[in-house]
């Protein structure tokens, strides 16, 4: 098990730093997309299937497509992309980078984590134990999140418009 | 025992992840670009829900990623619309031509 979950995390750390790395978008994008593919693995070994395959439908399905719709649509070159950052801003960006990520782990670390007995392990994370949840405690966000749908869509709508 | 990784290392997965995504947005000048990085910070604090989740067991924290996932998908549909808008105006997509608001 701790082979499986160091494979996938090592495709999923080196395909994120490809995601910043790369020159070309469309390469960032499907190595974004490759990302999403194994969070959704680290979702299904944490008993949560059914945010697996969410994950899967609409990140990696939905808001991937529409990015790689909009780069293709851009019509980007090769030599607009790169990272094209001045050295000490780059060197400096590693660094606070490793700063945080060396702060959350030591975090992590110092902290007491340790598994919950799950008692019916074959139901948490089932769309059913979900469902309680989502449409009985959290039913107002739940609305409130198809409001915010609309909102979004018609001010994407507005936005890209060709004429006001 | 079902699981032998402990909840700890998705969070250090997490902390990576999410600081990964970050020196992307400080790094690149394309649009897209930080706005994917953007997305993949948004996907690391997911997965610190969801370990939680499993840590506490309690199903809320997948009930937050479903949440967060949705408001992410109304994010890119708005942020790619105004990526258009801009593009159309300037014909570029580096965030440092965007610089009319400057002193």
């Amino acid at each position: 098990m701790i082979v499986i979950w160091l494979l996938i995390a090592f495709v999923a750390l080196t395909s994120a730093l490809l995601v910043i790395v790369l020159d070309n978008p469309v390469h960032s994008a499907l190595s974004l997309v490759v990302t999403l593919l194994s969070v959704a693995c680290f979702y299904a070994m944490l008993l949560a299937p059914f945010v697996a395959i969410v994950q899967v439908v609409i990140y990696a399905g939905a808001i991937m497509v529409l990015f790689l719709f909009v780069i293709m649509l851009l019509n980007l070159h090769r030599e607009e992309g790169g990272v094209r950052a001045k050295p000490w801003v780059r060197y400096l960006a590693i660094l606070f980078g490793l700063l945080t990520a060396g702060s959350l782990c030591i975090a992590v670390v110092n902290s007491t984590v340790h598994d919950a007995k799950i008692a019916n392990v074959y139901q948490f994370g089932s769309p059913q134990q979900i469902g309680f949840s989502l449409f009985r405690v959290y039913l107002l966000p739940f609305e409130i999140t198809s409001l915010l749908l609309t909102v979004a869509l018609v001010g994407a709508i507005l936005l890209a418009r060709r004429k006001f | 025992m079902l699981n032998y990784v402990p909840v700890g290392a998705y969070l250090v997965m997490s902390a990576v992840l999410f600081t990964v995504g970050m020196v992307g947005v400080l790094i690149r000048r394309n649009a897209l670009i930080i706005f994917m990085s953007v997305e993949l910070m948004l996907n690391a604090a997911n997965l610190s829900f969801v370990a939680f989740a499993r840590m506490l067991g309690q199903i809320d924290g997948q009930i937050f990623v479903f949440f967060g996932m949705s408001v992410a998908a109304a994010e890119v549909a708005v942020g790619l619309a105004i990526v258009i808008a801009l593009f159309r105006n300037k014909q570029t997509t580096d965030v440092a031509d965007i610089n009319i608001l400057k002193w």
